[in-house]
């Protein structure tokens, strides 16, 4: 029997092999591998089974980015292996450690090359250079390694420059327990050809050889022919003393199991956040440098009833829940319209979506809430968007717009290429005023001159990011507009939570009394108790669990209620902000 | 280690029970055939008369064997119980169709273990079974009966064809039962008469470990059906799944519970692993390191 160690380095497969979009089955030492190359030229080598039920992946489909598996469609990711895509369970993210065992790869002398676990480096062949060699058909054969590697020693073959040149002086130049370089002169040419055995199972090989240099044209088929007639010629010869002997037994490798969370079935959550709805991504496409489209049809049924400044959860594959704002016009309910730009420091969720969804795909999202609702008695609309706070605004101006009511829609953005939407804003016409590539202060002096002039009625509306909707707040405030005509959405709170305190809420209508400790949230401790609430963003922005106080102080950590609603301590968001008294009592 | 045809079967529930050998359609009176059953080779006599004698292939024995339900059964040792009995097949109103018997070369556990899976039914029945993107399995209630049964039932999945006389897709309501380790069943309510069901019955040959035959037997209602129609969407089916169980690896089906990776639309398939793990059922099995 030959060296079955672990650590060395075996060519699997011939760099040809990984075809575009194609995924190659390839063995070695007994194990089975699904190799593929992704659309960026990364090389895969893969154990050969779905973590699910076995099936080997090597009939999978290879869709450039990611290997999708034919019995359930579970997809795994280019490089990491890890499962992005459960699709019988739409709503649930795979565990984060559902990732299929990888190996090594490395491309050298036009082949792959693996080990379990390889030590060093891929060998180097003295007299080979890389790229520059011409590499032979593999020639699989029954018959163990050692074996082979012995034939393969006495291999005669004749100079690729005089390939019928009489005589032919061979000599084995060099080689190992899987290796054979051998040096072929004639007529004053010489030739030399590395050969790697690769044991693929106890009693299978394949013969992986390349010679120094690469003949032109013609003559490279003429070479290749050569050593495919003798290669063959030496196959038949051991293949026939290999049939002699008994067969040896196949190796068994060890299969290893998947972690103990992932052996037992994930239980249903009773509560959290919903997803009730099933969408398709039925497009994807640029709106704007840096902000991707989805349009998103129903699977089932019918899509409910938005509202313009409507927000839905994306439950996204790799496990993030995202709020996005519906972009539809009036009437539009075939379909929803979102908008995701791509944030530098994205924790996962816009990097998800502009990478890893395409068309096709299958996501569960909430119904559309609506807290950012639109007033339609007002003589006369502003609204104020920065960036992607585009998102809401739109659908709101569309829907004035379509009713003729008076607007104006000032989007601030660095440039024309990054403002979104660029269709659905041209039905706008001159209702909508673009401020491009204004700096901070510049903004703010086009900001003051936007809000001055309120009269009684007016009302505004602002989304963007949240040093700008601080600095339009104080400006409206200057300005003389209530606190009651000003609407506002940020995207994300960034104010740091402070959880430190610990106290007592009382929920009203249900009559239990919790103690809220410190490190966790009403919320958290209302779910705990069996009370299901509605939440969405979780960090106080977005306004889903907004509850009623009925006695004590809140402590506001939220950036969704206005100062006045604040000071009036009868709101309170339960999913960040806290008490200053001992006790709460909720309207619950 | 283990090779598939070497090892005897040393699962008393499996050689002291009935098996279906050979549908009987394809042995005719004067007819020979030859086939294995949990390792054991076989040959099967039907005398001119129709009568049928089964022989051990390796010393000659007699193996007690019976005809029902127009298949040929045999049992290696002293039957403990009686051929599973089918109260539909009584019914006069429904075909009784034999599904043909298909070969596949995996472990007749696997092979059940797919016929209770509705996961697999957008991507391998595509535009049949499941189309894509309708592909959640909804949760469904498992349960072992007092008969010792898997019994899941509320099965719900969007089909767009979901019986030969079907036409645009629907929301299909299943029953699987398990009733013994190689035998299971599959209720489906007949589009026509909706408070009766269509049955399935998948009776698996145990051929040795790592091969099986798959016995299909059909009692779907009359009523707007043809027999053949019956018996051609059964192997249409089949086919699309016999590649992908042979691409399943390892071939028998393990036990342990961190060989594989289940989700909740596995339920049925949890609750089967177990079921056999409970009833020390090993022939066909990798079974779980104790």
């Amino acid at each position: 029997m030959f060296d079955t160690s672990p650590h060395r380095w075996h060519p699997i497969a011939a760099s040809s092999d990984l075809v575009s979009r194609h995924v190659f089955h390839g063995q070695l030492l007994g194990r089975e591998f699904a190799v593929w190359r992704a659309d960026d030229g990364f090389v895969n080598v893969w154990e050969n089974r779905c973590l699910h039920r076995g099936v080997r992946l090597s009939i999978g489909i290879n869709d450039g980015r990611e290997l999708k598996c034919q019995y359930h469609g579970w997809r795994y990711a280019n490089r990491t292996a890890g499962c992005t895509y459960i699709p019988a369970h739409p709503a649930d993210a795979p565990a984060r450690t559902i990732t299929n065992r990888t190996f090594a790869a490395v491309e050298r002398y036009g082949m792959v090359w693996s080990a379990e676990q390889p030590e060093g480096e891929v060998p180097a062949v003295a007299g080979m250079e890389e790229g520059g060699q011409l590499v032979l058909r593999p020639i699989p054969l029954n018959a163990s390694a050692d074996r082979v590697v012995e034939h393969l020693k006495s291999y005669a073959f004749a100079p690729s420059a005089a390939l019928d040149a009489q005589p032919v002086e061979m000599a084995v130049e060099g080689g190992g327990a899987f290796s054979v370089a051998l040096l072929a002169r004639a007529d004053g040419a010489a030739t030399r050809a590395a050969f790697f055995v690769q044991p693929v199972d106890s009693g299978r090989s394949v013969i992986r050889g390349m010679l120094d240099a690469l003949p032109d044209g013609a003559d490279r088929v003429t070479v290749l022919r050569h050593h495919n007639q003798r290669l063959t010629e030496l196959r038949e010869r051991i293949e026939r003393e290999a049939a002699r002997l008994p067969a040896p037994e196949p190796m068994q490798p060890a299969i290893v199991p998947v972690s103990a969370e992932l052996a037992e079935m994930p239980e249903l959550t009773p509560s959290g956040r919903k997803a009730a709805l099933r969408v398709q991504v039925a497009r994807k496409w640029q709106a704007a440098e840096g902000i991707a489209a989805l349009e998103l049809r129903t699977v089932n049924g019918v899509l409910p009833t938005f509202q313009p400044g409507a927000h839905i959860d994306l439950h996204l594959p790799n496990g993030l829940v995202r709020q996005y704002s519906i972009t539809n016009g009036p009437g539009e309910t075939d379909r929803y319209v979102i908008g995701v730009k791509r944030e530098a420091a994205s924790g996962g969720g816009s990097a998800c979506v502009h990478d890893t969804l395409r068309v096709g795909d299958v996501l569960a999202i909430s119904e559309p809430r609506n807290n950012f609702p639109l007033r339609r008695d007002a003589v006369r609309t502003l609204f104020i968007a920065g960036g992607i706070g585009i998102t809401p605004l739109l659908s709101m101006a569309l829907a004035l717009d379509h009713s003729a009511l008076s607007y104006r829609l000032h989007y601030f953005a660095q440039a024309e290429s990054q403002m979104a939407f660029a269709d659905r804003l041209a039905e706008l016409k001159g209702n909508l005023v673009p401020h491009l590539g204004l700096s901070p202060e510049a903004t703010q002096e086009k900001l003051r001159e936007t809000l001055s002039g309120y009269v009684p009625g007016m009302h505004v509306y602002l989304c963007g990011p949240g040093p700008m909707l601080e600095a339009a707040r104080a400006i409206a405030r200057d300005c003389g507009w209530p606190e009651s005509a000003v609407h506002f959405e940020y995207f994300k709170n960034t104010h740091e939570i402070d959880d430190s305190s610990s106290f007592e809420v009382a929920l009203a209508r249900s009559c239990v009394t919790l103690q809220v400790p410190a490190g966790r949230t009403i919320l958290d401790v209302m779910r705990e108790a069996g009370i299901d609430m509605p939440s969405s963003c979780e960090q106080g922005a977005c306004g889903t669990c907004l509850a009623t106080v009925i006695e004590g102080e809140p402590d506001h950590q939220d950036v969704y209620l206005n100062d006045a609603e604040k000071r009036s301590n009868t709101k309170i968001m339960t999913c960040v902000s806290r008490a200053k008294s001992a006790r709460l009592v909720l309207d619950l | 280690m283990k090779t598939a045809d070497r090892a005897a079967c040393a699962d008393p529930i499996l050689n002291e029970d009935w098996h279906v050998v050979a549908d009987l359609a394809s042995v005719p009176p004067g007819a020979r055939f030859a086939t294995k059953l949990l390792g054991v080779p076989l040959i099967l006599d039907r005398a001119p008369d129709g009568t049928l004698a089964i022989h051990r292939r390796d010393d000659g024995a007699t193996v007690v064997s019976r005809e029902r339900y127009g298949f040929a059964w045999a049992c290696l040792g002293e039957p403990r119980r009686d051929i599973l009995d089918i109260p539909e097949a009584l019914e006069t109103d429904r075909h009784l169709v034999t599904g043909g018997s298909v070969g596949v070369a995996v472990s007749g556990l696997r092979t059940v273990e797919n016929f209770l899976d509705m996961g697999h039914f957008p991507f391998v029945h595509t535009g049949w079974l499941g189309e894509e993107p309708h592909t959640e399995v909804e949760p469904y209630i498992v349960e072992i009966t007092e008969a010792d049964e898997v019994l899941a039932t509320e099965c719900r999945f969007f089909q767009p064809v979901a019986s030969p006389n079907a036409s645009g897709g629907i929301m299909v309501d299943y029953i699987y039962k398990v009733v013994r380790p190689y035998t299971v069943l599959l209720y489906k309510t007949n589009p026509l008469e909706t408070d009766r069901k269509d049955v399935i019955v998948l009776f698996v040959q145990p051929v040795d470990e790592e091969n099986c035959v798959a016995h299909p037997f059909l009692c779907y209602l009359r009523t707007g059906m043809e027999a053949a129609t019956v018996r051609w969407f059964m192997q249409l089916i089949f086919g699309q799944d016999k590649p992908i169980l042979e691409n399943q690896y390892p071939k028998r089906l393990p036990l342990d519970p961190r060989a594989e990776t289940p989700i909740r639309a596995d339920a049925s398939s949890v609750y089967y692993r177990r079921w056999l793990r409970d009833r020390n059922v090993t022939y066909g099995a990798i079974p779980a390191r104790a």
